[in-house]
């Protein structure tokens, strides 16, 4: 039971690392991908499309076994949370972009009646609500990725897949200790998805249908 | 530092085994798996308590817990009680049974996205319930689905990676097994990881033309 929390910890902790990067990065992931620079346009849709297509537990092998064996040595923490905060913001660019695509038309020609610049309605108009729209798929996202993260147990972080492992091999009693690994990621995913049901319900009556 | 043109010639026919058999777990998990996901649906919308329960039971575990903990309590956990699968069928279930979970929440959705006059008309008809699910509810719900269904099955082939841990010999665990021989892990694992994009990527591009389809069918 000892191993299994201490598991836990780290679970969250790569996952709540994971997720800030992913947050952050898909801010300017998105800005590449909406710019009116053609290249700059295709480039971060290739970098999108790329990231999604490739496996998580491979991204991880690239950068520890890849990269880390020679070019530069990475811890196995550090190496799961570059791997999984990199598809954590190509997905969460996504997430932003659909955002974004469901603001209302009315609010951008509203933007440019009010003779806003394009920054400023990024900023001022579209951001505040495409955050609101974007909230529930972001929560459920952030569920995935916690889930996501037990394949950092294949390259030895010591998270909750990996001490279910260890300690399966140590007893033999693989079947209760897997069944309460699983039990523990459900039991984590509760009250995310509970705190984004409380704060969409709030947040959706400040955007404009 | 990328392989080179010998490199690739010498691995290629290895890799292809491993990426036939990431696509043969695929498609056995998704045939099992969608086909499982409608009855877990139905499931969950009875009127039976019994069978409600045990179906959100079997939802809510193969979705809620990763398919990696899935794989290895399949894999490594019921050998305990005496049942020993082979890495293959043990790949095969805990995929189709995550595949089953998640697919029943699409499908379920879906259903319920049928307009309620659909139903009553089928009732006002003296249709049965089974035939109702099966001329009116179903033909019209999985229209719906289909886009997500596709996009679901990207997602399955990804998570035939996962099987490196249960020691299946498919792409994942190939790449890292030339990787470990020849100490070319970049090159081998970039290789696989092109082989998984050239998959994918035409995969991604092909939902999102059943998507903006479907969503041109459904506007009108």
């Amino acid at each position: 039971m000892i191993p299994l929390l201490r598991g836990l910890t780290w679970t969250v902790a790569l996952t709540a690392g994971a997720f800030l990067i992913g947050a952050v990065l898909g801010i300017p992931l998105l800005a590449a991908r909406k710019s009116r620079l053609l290249p700059l346009r295709f480039l971060a849709m290739v970098v999108i499309q790329i990231v999604r297509a490739i496996p998580p537990i491979l991204w991880l092998f690239i950068i520890f076994f890849g990269l880390g064996m020679g070019l530069m040595p990475i811890s196995p923490f550090n190496a799961a949370l570059t791997g999984l905060g990199l598809i954590a913001a190509a997905n969460m660019a996504e997430i932003y972009r659909g955002a974004v695509a469901s603001i209302h038309h009315g609010q951008f020609e509203a933007s440019a009646a009010l003779d806003l610049g394009r920054w400023s309605t990024l900023r001022d108009i579209v951001a505040p609500q495409a955050f609101r729209v974007a909230l529930p798929s972001a929560a459920s996202y952030l569920i995935g990725l916690m889930k996501e993260t037990a394949v950092a147990s294949t390259i030895g972080v010591a998270e909750l897949a990996y001490q279910g492992n260890q300690l399966s091999q140590l007893t033999y009693r693989g079947l209760e200790i897997f069944a309460l690994v699983g039990l523990f990621y459900v039991l984590l995913s509760l009250p995310i998805a509970w705190l984004s049901r409380v704060a969409d319900s709030y947040l959706q009556m400040k955007v404009a249908r | 530092m990328f392989p080179s043109y010998a490199e690739i010639s010498t691995w290629l026919p290895d890799l292809l085994a491993g990426l036939s058999i990431s696509i043969q777990v695929t498609v056995l998990s998704l045939l099992i798996g969608i086909p499982f996901g409608l009855v877990l649906a139905l499931g969950v919308l009875a009127r039976n308590r019994v069978v409600k329960i045990l179906s959100l039971f079997l939802v809510e575990i193969g979705r809620g817990a990763p398919a990696l903990v899935l794989l290895q309590f399949i894999y490594f956990g019921l050998p305990t009680t005496g049942l020993t699968l082979a890495s293959y069928p043990a790949a095969v279930i805990a995929l189709a049974w995550n595949a089953g979970a998640y697919t029943s929440e699409i499908i379920r959705a879906s259903l319920q996205s049928v307009a309620h006059g659909q139903r009553e008309a089928a009732v006002a008809l003296g249709l049965s319930r089974l035939d109702e699910l099966r001329y009116i509810l179903l033909p019209q719900g999985l229209r719906v689905a289909l886009p997500a269904l596709l996009g679901f099955s990207i997602l399955i082939f990804q998570g035939t990676s996962l099987c490196f841990t249960i020691a299946l010999p498919e792409l994942v665990s190939r790449a890292y097994e030339i990787g470990s021989t020849t100490f070319r892990y970049f090159p081998a694992l970039l290789s696989a990881g092109m082989l998984y994009a050239s998959i994918s990527v035409p995969a991604a591009l092909l939902v999102n033309y059943v998507e903006k389809r479907a969503s041109l069918y459904a506007h009108r």
